[in-house]
């Protein structure tokens, strides 16, 4: 039996999702922006998600632009808000690559964190207030912070994020990367001050390769694909029709069971993470103080071991039939220090023996178990032996 | 059956062996080795090797792994070649490579997760040798003579090798070749890799170490003083070298017989001026206890090989490791580079090796 622990890279469909996407492969294929019958019932599934979508999100149905999933959505607004405003972008360290190498090649900046993992909103009202008080510089076009870390799970100070940017920069898009967060945190609430955020199907039940943005309708930014006028010329290119359907179906799930799922999932995590901390020594629960775990989403479990290489305890654990992850991969799949460990502050070395628990609704009491009951020997034995 | 690592690079050697290793049965898993995160000739981190690797090993229906041992690399190999330079030396990476990533680092990980050998891609053999009681292991020549690479494996021990496989060791390299197409991988008609790999092509080493330490001139003198040209960098220079020295048409076959950094100066001269009859060998490493004697030796990965007795100092006739010979020669040799791998065989097995040193008056 195989123990997946690692939704939060990807997660296993919904059945309604798989149902949602079924007859629009081979019945009803149309494309909605056609002008037949197949066309309009295709355009009505689309539509029809998107007012889903937008009640889940908490913005209108006119405010979602469908992507090809969250790192497209990403780009969308970094590089489409600072074409639009011809200005700079700003973003916490930890971010997502989908957020932090668009803001990096834009050439903005970003602000640290401190060791629980939070963006330190010292530095970014620093920030802001020097580019407020300086004459010569132009308030930043966009803002970005994740709403929940996608390795250590840490949420972030959003409410005191946006009131920040509000005060210093009025007129700067303010962005949120949500993908983490819909399966564990109530989105439409905690984005309510925020102008855009971002989805991924696949990380709550859909499937891969479709995403959204949303963006008030006050706020403008520069498309990012040209090429047709769907989306309201906002993203050209034709509807994934059948994913978009799925991701609604999803959401819809994910969310009409969340109230239930967090404080079940968050029971696993907690088993897991103690029973970790209790069994082996040498290891650091990331972000954690005295297993205080209140500033983290209910599903990920994540700890850095001391002369551990993470790579080999994943293949250990895997011989286990035990799927996690550590930290992120270069273009060869090696496993690199994840740049949200060096941003916390952890070493190196250190950082280089991550492991990453990430359980989802329908995890069990049996995954949790599995990993407790190998994971101290595992270790042992890289530590004799590596 | 074993539960069997195997090294693939993304070549066509490493890719045959995984596949001779699943046809006889074993219980195969392929790695690749995430070693150079820099600019190279097949890109960052060699995604491309990776690729292929990964491809060999899906059509071979066995689990493919990226380790990173990248820090390992640099501080192992990469620093020491650098710093090797640094100090006029001539080092050997892919010696160093084999010895601390290969066969330390990745034979070290093997066992930790449970493996019962490590296999590689290298054109050499590991023969047994019935010595009585027990067995004795040697890496033995391979079957190609033209693509034997004993030499680079001259460091392995006992230990290694009773636990190290070399699948393409007793075949050629057509053969190698002739397998690959027969499996349809993807990798048969890739080009054998040449030079160190860290090293971009384009710039060659000389951009390499240029960007990483300061590269003086020096004069190029004849062997009675006087001054027939000039280097770019003293520390590309190596003893022994022709080529590149931009000596003139006429100037006859000069050789490189001695470098002074200190004092800008590199000595050029005829080949009977570089001629010496013995070498000093340092960090020699025996593959099953020491073996002074008569002994053919070879002092290049594919140079040819000449006969010497191998004599050990007085104060050290233990078969302990990390030892200083003295190298005699048959008929006086060419001077070999200080850092390069000096290897001694019995026949065609390897039986240690080290690294030539500069001559000290005693031994």
């Amino acid at each position: 039996m195989v123990h997946y622990l690692d939704n939060a890279a990807t997660t296993a469909m919904r059945d309604v999702a798989v149902e949602a996407m079924m007859p629009l492969l081979q019945t009803s294929y149309g494309n909605p922006s056609g002008a037949h019958r197949m066309a309009r019932q295709a355009n009505r599934v689309v539509d029809e998600s998107r007012e889903v979508l937008a009640s889940v999100t908490g913005f209108k149905p006119g405010e979602l632009v469908f992507t090809s999933g969250g790192t497209e959505a990403d780009n969308t607004v970094i590089k489409g808000a600072c074409s639009a405003a011809e200005g700079s972008a700003i973003c916490s360290a930890v971010e997502h690559h989908a957020i932090l190498d668009p803001v990096l090649a834009v050439g903005g900046a970003t602000i640290g964190v401190d060791s629980s993992g939070q963006v330190d909103v010292a530095e970014l009202e620093s920030l802001l207030k020097a580019i407020n008080d300086d004459p010569d510089r132009s308030a930043p076009a966009v803002v970005s912070v994740m709403a929940a870390n996608n390795e250590t799970g840490v949420i972030q100070p959003l409410e005191k994020v946006a009131e920040l940017v509000r005060t210093y920069s009025p007129d700067t898009i303010l962005h949120c990367d949500a993908v983490q967060a819909i399966c564990w945190l109530d989105l439409a609430s905690i984005t309510a001050t925020f102008d855009s955020i971002s989805l991924s199907a696949h990380k709550f039940g859909g499937p891969k390769g479709v995403g959204l943005v949303a963006m008030r309708s006050n706020k403008t930014i520069a498309p990012l694909l040209l090429g047709g006028s769907q989306e309201r010329s906002r993203r050209g290119g034709t509807h994934n029709v059948a994913g978009i359907a799925a991701m609604a179906a999803a959401a819809n799930a994910t969310v009409a069971e969340r109230d239930d799922a967090i404080p079940n999932v968050a029971k696993l995590r907690d088993r897991l993470s103690d029973g970790i901390l209790d069994t082996v020594e040498g290891v650091t629960e990331t972000g954690v103080t005295g297993r205080d775990r209140s500033h983290k989403i209910a599903n990920i479990s994540h700890f850095c071991f001391e002369q551990i290489e993470s790579e080999a305890l994943l293949f250990l654990l895997e011989k286990h039939d035990i799927m996690a992850s550590a930290a992120s991969s270069c273009a060869s799949g090696a496993a690199e220090p994840s740049h949200v460990l060096t941003a916390m502050g952890y070493d190196r070395l250190l950082a280089f023996g991550s492991l990453r628990l990430s359980l989802g609704y329908s995890s069990t009491n049996e995954d949790v178990d599995a990993v407790l009951a190998c994971l101290p020997a595992a270790v042992e034995r890289l530590r004799e032996r590596g | 059956m074993a539960e069997i690592l195997v090294a693939m690079s993304g070549g066509v050697d490493s890719s045959v062996a995984a596949a001779l290793l699943v046809d006889q049965g074993h219980d195969v898993v392929g790695v690749t080795l995430k070693l150079w995160g820099g600019e190279s000739d097949s890109g960052c981190c060699s995604v491309s090797d990776v690729e292929d690797a990964r491809r060999v090993a899906q059509q071979l229906d066995i689990d493919h792994h990226v380790f990173n041992f990248g820090d390992e690399f640099d501080e192992f190999v990469v620093d020491p070649y650098v710093a090797a330079h640094q100090d006029g030396l001539t080092p050997n990476p892919c010696v160093e490579c084999n010895r601390h990533i290969k066969f330390d680092k990745l034979f070290r990980r093997a066992d930790a997760l449970g493996f019962d050998l490590v296999a590689t891609g290298h054109h050499a053999q590991v023969a047994e040798i019935d010595d009585g009681d027990e067995k004795v292991f040697r890496i033995r020549r391979g079957a190609d003579a033209k693509k034997d690479q004993s030499y680079v494996l001259h460091m392995l021990d006992q230990s290694q090798l009773r636990r190290l496989m070399l699948p393409v060791g007793s075949i050629t390299k057509e053969r190698v070749r002739e397998l690959a197409i027969e499996l349809d991988l993807r990798t048969a008609d890739k080009p054998d890799s040449q030079d160190v790999c860290f090293i971009h092509s384009k710039g060659g080493r000389e951009a390499f170490l240029g960007d990483r330490i300061p590269l003086k001139p020096a004069k190029l003198v004849d062997t009675s003083g006087s001054q027939v040209g000039s280097v770019s960098s003293v520390e590309l220079v190596t003893i022994g070298q022709r080529r590149g020295l931009n000596l003139g048409g006429d100037a006859g076959r000069r050789y490189v017989v001695d470098i002074d950094r200190q004092k800008g100066e590199v000595t050029v001269g005829e080949r009977s001026e570089l001629l010496t009859s013995d070498l000093l060998v340092t960090g020699v490493e025996w593959s099953n206890g020491a073996a002074p004697g008569a002994v053919t030796v070879q002092c290049s990965a594919h140079g040819s090989t000449r006969k010497a007795v191998v004599s050990l100092p007085q104060s050290e006739k233990s078969s302990k490791q990390d030892q200083t010979v003295l190298v005699t020669w048959a008929q006086p040799q060419p001077k070999v580079a200080v850092g390069q791998s000096v290897v001694f065989y019995d026949g065609e097995d390897v039986l240690g090796g080290g690294i030539a040193a500069q001559k000290e008056p005693a031994v």
